[in-house]
C-alpha cells in the first residue's frame, strides 16, 4: 500500500473542498448583485465572451490527463511535451483574461470602484486567474523536472495531485462563465 | 489483516533521542518542531495563555457593569474589550485548543505515528499564534501614524458596514480583518490535515465502526471546518476590498446590502459554535465510559448524532437574523432547522445518561466536570430552544439573555469539557497526574462561580438589559443581578488560577502517572506517558472499539459484543 499517496489524495481533496467553498462566497456574491448596481456600465454593454480562452482551458484539462497517463507508462519526454502543451493553453488563457482587463481598465474605465458590477467581477475573475497562475507555477516546475531528468515514473501520483487541481481550476471556470458572462449578462 | 500485532520499528531519523539542555535548545527544538504531539500541547497552551487574557477583559467588563454608572472602564475602551474578548475567545482560545487536543489525541488513538502533513500542522499552529499576535499587536497599530493606537471595536462579528471604512477609520478593524483571516488559514490547513489523518492512517483492524467518538467528533468538525471557514475568509477578502480597494460590496450607498455579511458571517459564525462543540462532546464520550467503568452506551447513534449535528448546524445559520426582517418563510425554515439540531444533542445526552446508568461511578475529577457539563448543556441546549422561536427571539436579541445561553453552551459546555480533557490527559501528556484535592477546588469554585454569573445574567435580559452597554441608569431593576453576576467572577478566576498551580505544580512534583492510570481502553493509554516521538513501538492491531480491553482479556474480547 503506498500510504504517502493515499495522504497526498486525501488531502488534495480536502484543500479543493475548502477552495469549493471559498469560491461558492464569490459566487454567491456576484449571483446576489446582479443587477443591482446603481450606474454603469453593466455587463451587457462591456463584457464580450471570452470563447477562446475558454476553448483554450477546457482542452488544458484533455492535455494535462494526456501527460499523467503518459507518466504513468513511464514515457516521460511525451508526459513533457503534454505538460507543456498544458503550460502553453493555460498561458493563452490568461493572456485573454489579461487582454480584457486591459480593455476594460485602460480603455473603459471601469475598475473595482466604478460600480457593484466591477466589485463583483473583478475579485471574482481574479480569483479564478490566480489560481491559474498557481497552478501553472506547478505545472511549469513539474515540466522543468520533466526536462531536467527530475521526473520519474514513481512521482506518477504526485502529478496527478496537480492534475486535480487543475481539474478543478478548470471546473470553476466552468460556473464562473455561466454566471458571469452567460446569467449575468 | 492478521490479528496479530506486528512490531514496527521506530524510525530511522528519530530514534536516537538526543538529550539537549540549555534554554536556547530546548526553545529551538519547540520551534522548529513538526511532531503532532508538540504541537498539540502548543496548541493547547496558546489557548489556555488566550483564555487568560479573554477572562481579564471579561473580568473588565462585569467589574464596569458591577453597579449603575461606573466609570472604570470609558466607553471606547469597553466597545473594544468585547470585542477582543469574543473574538479571543473564538478564535483564539477554542479553536487553538479544539484543534490542539485534535492533534495531540487523534494520532494516538487511531495507532498512528503522526499527522499526514507534519510540517503543514507546524504552519497551521505558528499561523495561528502569530495571527492572534496581530490582533493583540492593534493596541499599537491600530490608529496607523496618526496616534497611540487602538483595537477593533466592531464586535467580534464585525458587521458590515459599520466595519466598512467610512465608519471605523483607522487600521484596528483590518488588524481585526487579517488576523481573523491568518488564523483561519491554518486552522483549515490543520482541518484537512485531520481528515487525512483519520481517512489513510488508521491502525490495522481500525475501521470507521471502531474508532473512538472523539475522532469522530473531530473528523465531523474537521469536515464542517472546510465548508464553513472559507465562506469567512472570502467575506473578509471582500470587506478588505472594499476598505482598500474602494470595492462596494458593504456599501449601501453604491447599492450595496448591509445584510449580506451578517449571512456569510453567520454561515460560518453558527456552524462555528458546533466545530467548538463537538469534540467537547467528544471528550465527555471518551471520559464517561472509563469513570462509569462500562462501555459507551449507543456508539453508532452516538455517531450518527455526531455527523448529524455537524449536518444540520450548516443550514441554521440565520436564526441569528431574526430581527432583520428575512420574512416568515425564511424564519419559520431557520426556527425549525435549528429546533431540529436539538434533536441529536439530545440524543446524545441520553447515551451519556445510559452510559452512567448502573455505572461503576468513580467521581474524579474528570467525571465531576462532565456531571457539570451534562447539566449545564442541557440547560443551555433549552435556552437554544427559546431563542429559537422567532418571536421569543425578536423579544430577547442582542439581550443579556443571548449572552446567557451563549455562555452556557460556550462556558458550561465547551470550557468544562476541556477541564474535564486537561485533567484526564495530562498524564498521558507529561507522564504525572495532577492533583486531585486541587483539581476538586478548581471544579467547586469554577461551577459555583460560573452559575452564580451566568444563571443570574438571563435575569437582566429577559427585564430588557441589552448587551454592549458600557453602563446603564439605576432605575431599571438591574443593578443587583449585575452585581450578583459580577461575584461570580472572582470564583471563577481563582478557580482557573487553581488549575495553572496545579498543572505547575504537577509538572515536577505530580504522582507519576504510569502508562494508564484510568485504566482506560483507548489506544493512547497503550503507549507510554508521555508517548515516544514514534507514538507506538508495536501498533497493536484493533479488534473492537476498545483495544486495550481486549489485550488485557483475551478470553473475553469486546468484538462479538458489538
Amino acid at each position: 500500500m503506498n500510504s504517502g499517496a493515499a495522504r497526498g489524495r486525501a488531502g488534495v481533496i480536502g484543500f479543493i473542498v475548502a477552495e469549493t467553498s471559498l469560491f461558492a462566497v464569490f459566487v454567491v456574491a456576484y449571483l446576489f448583485y446582479i443587477g443591482k448596481s446603481l450606474t454603469g456600465p453593466f455587463p451587457r454593454e462591456v463584457l464580450d465572451l471570452p470563447i477562446v480562452g475558454t476553448i483554450c482551458l477546457l482542452s488544458s484539462s484533455i492535455t494535462v490527463a494526456l501527460a499523467t497517463r503518459a507518466l504513468a507508462a513511464g514515457r516521460i519526454a511525451r508526459a513533457g511535451a503534454w505538460l507543456l502543451v498544458t503550460v502553453v493553453l493555460g498561458l493563452a488563457f490568461l493572456a485573454g483574461t489579461a487582454q480584457e482587463w486591459r480593455r476594460l481598465i485602460v480603455e473603459r474605465g471601469f475598475t473595482i470602484g466604478t460600480n457593484l458590477f466591477g466589485s463583483t467581477f473583478y475579485p471574482l475573475v481574479g480569483l479564478h486567474a490566480s489560481h491559474v497562475i498557481l497552478g501553472l507555477v506547478m505545472l511549469s516546475l513539474c515540466l522543468v523536472f520533466a526536462w531536467s531528468g527530475v521526473l520519474k515514473v514513481g512521482h506518477a501520483s504526485r502529478v496527478e495531485l496537480v492534475s486535480w487541481y487543475w481539474h478543478f481550476v478548470d471546473g470553476v471556470w466552468v460556473v464562473v462563465f455561466t454566471v458571469v458572462y452567460v446569467v449575468g449578462r | 489483516m492478521s490479528s496479530v500485532p506486528t512490531a514496527v520499528p521506530a524510525p530511522r531519523d528519530i530514534a536516537p533521542a538526543t538529550e539537549s539542555s540549555g534554554v536556547l535548545a530546548i526553545l529551538h527544538e519547540w520551534v522548529v518542531t513538526v511532531d503532532h504531539k508538540r504541537l498539540g500541547v502548543m496548541y493547547v497552551a496558546t489557548g489556555l495563555v488566550f483564555l487568560v487574557i479573554g477572562g481579564l477583559e471579561a473580568t473588565l467588563m462585569r467589574l464596569q457593569l458591577a453597579w449603575p454608572g461606573l466609570t472604570l472602564v470609558p466607553p471606547d475602551t469597553f466597545n473594544r474589550l468585547f470585542t477582543l474578548h469574543g473574538t479571543t475567545m473564538v478564535f483564539l482560545m477554542g479553536i487553538p485548543i479544539v484543534f490542539g487536543f485534535g492533534n495531540y489525541l487523534v494520532p494516538l488513538m487511531i495507532g498512528a505515528r503522526d499527522l499526514a502533513f507534519p510540517r503543514l500542522n507546524a504552519f497551521g499552529f505558528w499561523v495561528l499564534l502569530f495571527g492572534g499576535v496581530l490582533l493583540y499587536f492593534s493596541f499599537i497599530g491600530g490608529d496607523g501614524l496618526y496616534g497611540a493606537g487602538s483595537a477593533p471595536a466592531v464586535g467580534w462579528f464585525a458587521y458590515a458596514p459599520l466595519s466598512e471604512r467610512a465608519f471605523t477609520p483607522g487600521n484596528a478593524t483590518d488588524y481585526w480583518n487579517l488576523s481573523i483571516l491568518v488564523t483561519g488559514f491554518g486552522t483549515i490547513a490543520t482541518a484537512i490535515n485531520l481528515i487525512a489523518t483519520i481517512a489513510t492512517m488508521r491502525a490495522p483492524g481500525m475501521t470507521l465502526g471502531r474508532m473512538p467518538i472523539y475522532v469522530w467528533t473531530m473528523l465531523t468538525v474537521s469536515a464542517m471546518t472546510l465548508l464553513v471557514l472559507p465562506p469567512l475568509s472570502a467575506a473578509q477578502i471582500m470587506l478588505l476590498l472594499d476598505r482598500f480597494l474602494g470595492a462596494h460590496y458593504f456599501d449601501t450607498q453604491a447599492g450595496g446590502s448591509a445584510i449580506i455579511w451578517q449571512h456569510f458571517f453567520w454561515f460560518f459564525g453558527h456552524p462555528e459554535v458546533y466545530i467548538l462543540m463537538v469534540p467537547g462532546f467528544g471528550f465527555v464520550s471518551e471520559i464517561i465510559p472509563v469513570f462509569s467503568r462500562k462501555v459507551i452506551f449507543g456508539y453508532a447513534s452516538l455517531v450518527a448524532a455526531t455527523v448529524a449535528i455537524g449536518a444540520v448546524s450548516m443550514s441554521t445559520w440565520a436564526h441569528h437574523m431574526f430581527t432583520v426582517g428575512m420574512g416568515s418563510t425564511l424564519n419559520s425554515f431557520f426556527a425549525v432547522s435549528t429546533m431540529l439540531v436539538g434533536v441529536p444533542t439530545g440524543v446524545k445526552i441520553f447515551n451519556w445518561l445510559g452510559t452512567m446508568y448502573g455505572g461503576k461511578l468513580r467521581f474524579r475529577t474528570p467525571l465531576l466536570f462532565c456531571c457539570a457539563f451534562l447539566f449545564q448543556m442541557l440547560c443551555a441546549g433549552l435556552t437554544g430552544i427559546h431563542l429559537a422561536v422567532a418571536p421569543f427571539d425578536w423579544q430577547l436579541t442582542d439581550s443579556y439573555f443571548v449572552v446567557a445561553h451563549f455562555h452556557f453552551v460556550l462556558i458550561g459546555g465547551l470550557v468544562f469539557t476541556v477541564f474535564a480533557a486537561i485533567y484526564y490527559w495530562f498524564p498521558k501528556v507529561t507522564g504525572r497526574m495532577l492533583s486531585e484535592r486541587l483539581g476538586k477546588w478548581h471544579f467547586w469554585l469554577f461551577t459555583i462561580g460560573f452559575n452564580v454569573t451566568f444563571v443570574t445574567m438571563h435575569f437582566p435580559g429577559v427585564l430588557g438589559m441589552p448587551r454592549r452597554i458600557y453602563t446603564y441608569p439605576a432605575d431599571r431593576g438591574w443593578d443587583m443581578l449585575n452585581l450578583v453576576t459580577t461575584v461570580g467572577v472572582p470564583f471563577q478566576a481563582a478557580a482557573v488560577l487553581i488549575l495553572v498551580i496545579n498543572i505547575v505544580y504537577s509538572l515536577r512534583h505530580g504522582a507519576p502517572a504510569g502508562d494508564n492510570p484510568w485504566e482506560a481502553w483507548t489506544l493512547e493509554w497503550a503507549t507510554s506517558s508521555p508517548p515516544p516521538a514514534y507514538n507506538f513501538a508495536v501498533v497493536p492491531a484493533v479488534t473492537s472499539r476498545r483495544p486495550l480491553w481486549d489485550l488485557q482479556h483475551p478470553d473475553d474480547p469486546d468484538g462479538p459484543h458489538e
